[in-house]
């Protein structure tokens, strides 16, 4: 494998031994199977009459008119199980399949992967467990129960920071126990070659379709293309398609917490130093003897400290451009976006928003800017509640 | 010839070796525990340096690493504790390390500290042999051994290339998962220590859920050249964070009990 899953320096799969052998089987599953037209069609039928993609381009005019800008949302939202996650779950979970694989563990922050992956497992008829922070499990308590409703058992993690980050550790140290029989469903474009390669191979379709739908119904590309980043798997769909294009700006929104001059917050390629974690050489928050950081975010699913390789290459080689933007930011736009479009956006994809909504009276009334509205904010309005009481 | 094959050829045993956590649960507890272990018949010492994210290890070696941050031990200081060790009495030390912390360290520069320290090799726990070029050098140029993993799922052709790189010992991983105390012995690993001295004639230590001193025994009787004990020694300092006196003596009397054990 050696040479593959680089993104110039970065990518790779620092890994124990233990897991090579299961890293290599599962990249020649991938390669066996991912352009075979029987799992092709068979992956279409169920993205198009299961998560219900296409999913359309919206322009959203009353947000447009508060921002002063064309903001056209990619509806990802509207996808089954309300976020971009079931792409991935429904591609890695038939390539499992076709594999011969039948449990399958994940790792979860918000609980839209864990969801997303217990839902293909009711659907694939698959065993699942999801390894889920306790910090996570408790402030997205809404998604734990409907992973539960799915079949799916939900295994807290207490240890580190209780978050995504020590859920990946755990999920990692189960299979390592378990490689004969369990698939280890990645939900992010990060971790050890091959997952970069797969999550960008199965979240691609959000980016293909969007650009086929700026030049329908603009009739040409767009001039910004804005995601936010956790670990980066929707801002890789939809970058993919438009990483040649290099007319359109790519711009990656972290999560900036209380701020990213503080130490509470997840801005990893913003404020973060190359180093190793999770089996890749990436951007990572870390103190000066690579111990890794705690983070801090109001999003549990961009709540991570570090990010999916290519993103580290596309920030170094300058084709995307990363920033962050803050909780109260966030909150903000949420409340805004709501009110303007009747669409309750997630907040992980509220900071996408939330940097266009920092653009007012920056851009020209006539530019466009799609934007993927990543997930829906069903299971976030009462933490919002919490900050924001209405009353 | 290597510091480990010179020792090992000279032992008529298996060597035992075994792991501590530096600065687990302070810097000069873990310092009086390395020196007993040393006095109670140690042969090489295996030494971690604790990381925020270990995960190749099992919750025992979790817990210890958080214990030894907590205590302030960082890369530097644990080069310190190494040149303490090695001061005391020159044993062979093996250090076990996740990737990043070395990479911040600086590959090149950590390998000369470590080598200056009076250590003996490196083995990395997240980096496998298909990235070896990014340490293998650098450990040849400081004069360090290199030490590789196989685990039980490595194929014949891998554990080939393995030895090739490797210049100290095997470690050879007794299970599928993570380190940690295990009631019996796997039965992976006998079939592994012939696999591998079908395979290659360099020296085979062997670890992960090595727990009693009948344990080591078998071990040594399959052919390991070494013994390498860690949940269950770190189980000592956990049990006993009350009375470091008794965690001395517990750990004392292991380790005399294994070393008996694995006499001939």
């Amino acid at each position: 494998m050696k040479q593959k899953g680089r993104y110039g320096q970065f990518g790779g799969f620092y890994v124990p031994e233990v897991l090579i052998p299961v890293l290599e089987e599962i990249e020649a599953g991938f390669e066996k199977y991912h352009d075979d037209p029987q799992f092709v069609a068979e992956l279409e039928i169920l993205s198009r009459t299961y998560a219900g993609r296409p999913t359309p381009l919206y322009h959203a005019k009353r947000f447009s008119k508060q921002v002063g800008f064309q903001v056209f949302v990619k509806r990802e939202d509207l996808l089954h199980g309300g976020a971009h996650k079931v792409n991935n779950v429904l591609g890695q979970g038939l390539l499992a399949k076709y594999m011969g694989k039948k449990k399958i563990i994940a790792e979860t922050g918000a609980g839209q992967h864990g969801l997303a992956t217990a839902m293909a497992g009711a659907l694939f008829g698959m065993e699942i467990k999801i390894f889920m922070g306790s910090v996570d499990v408790a402030r997205q308590n809404v998604n734990v129960h409907k992973m539960k409703l799915c079949g799916a058992e939900v295994i807290p993690v207490s240890g580190g920071t209780s978050t995504l980050k020590d859920a990946i550790n755990d999920a990692l140290r189960y299979w390592t126990a378990h490689i004969d029989d369990t698939f280890y469903l990645f939900g992010t474009a990060g971790g050890p070659h091959p997952f970069p390669m797969i999550v960008r191979h199965f979240q691609t379709p959000i980016g293909i379709e969007a650009r086929e739908q700026c030049l329908d119904q603009l009739g040409r590309l767009p001039d910004k293309v804005v995601a936010c980043v956790g670990g980066g798997s929707n801002a890789i769909g939809i970058f993919s398609a438009f990483i040649d294009d290099s007319g359109v700006e790519l711009i990656g929104v972290e999560g900036g917490g209380k701020g990213v001059n503080t130490d509470e917050h997840c801005a990893t390629l913003v404020k973060g130093s190359v180093g190793i974690l999770h089996g890749a050489q990436t951007y990572i928050l870390q103190d000066e003897n690579g111990q890794i950081h705690e983070t801090e975010c109001i999003s549990a699913g961009l709540d991570y400290p570090g990010v999916g390789p290519e993103h580290a290459y596309l920030k170094d080689s300058g084709r995307a451009v990363y920033t962050a933007v803050t909780d109260e930011q966030v909150l903000d736009v949420f409340e805004l976006f709501t009110r303007s479009e009747g669409i309750i956006p997630a907040l992980e994809s509220s900071h996408a928003l939330a940097w266009l909504a920092s653009q007012k009276g920056k851009l020209s009334k006539d530019t466009t800017v799609v934007v993927n509205l990543s997930g829906r904010g069903d299971k976030d309005v009462s933490i919002v509640e919490q900050h924001r009481p209405m009353l | 010839m290597g510091v480990y094959q010179n020792l090992f050829r000279k032992l008529n045993r298996a060597a035992l070796i075994p792991f501590f956590v530096i600065g687990d649960p302070d810097t000069e507890t873990s310092f009086q525990l390395v020196k007993t272990a040393i006095d109670a018949g140690a042969d090489v010492l295996e030494l971690g340096i604790p990381f925020s994210d270990p995960v190749a290890d099992g919750p025992t070696i979790q817990k210890a690493d958080i214990r030894a941050m907590k205590a302030g031990m960082t890369p530097q200081k644990a080069l310190v504790f190494v040149k303490r060790i090695t001061d005391y009495r020159p044993i062979p030390i093996g250090l076990l390390v996740y990737y990043n912390l070395i990479y911040q360290y600086g590959v090149e520069r950590f390998f000369a500290d470590f080598k200056e320290s009076g250590g003996t090799s490196v083995l990395i726990a997240d980096l496998s042999i298909d990235d070896a070029d990014e340490i293998a050098p650098a450990a040849e140029a400081a004069g360090l051994e290199t030490v590789f993993m196989v685990t039980p799922n490595t194929t014949d052709d891998r554990i080939q290339k393995i030895a090739e790189y490797t210049t100290g010992f095997i470690y050879t991983v007794s299970v599928l998962g993570t380190t940690g105390q295990r009631s019996g012995l796997s039965d992976l690993v006998k079939p592994l220590i012939g696999r591998l001295k079908s395979l290659t004639k360099k020296t085979i230590c062997v670890g992960f859920g090595i727990s009693t001193a009948q344990h080591a025994k078998d071990i040594a009787q399959a052919g390991a050249d070494g013994v390498i004990i860690g949940s269950r020694i770190i189980k000592f300092i956990e049990d006993n964070s009350d009375d470091t006196d008794r965690m001395q003596k517990e750990l004392a009397a292991f380790i005399k009990s294994v070393r008996v054990a694995i006499q001939p």
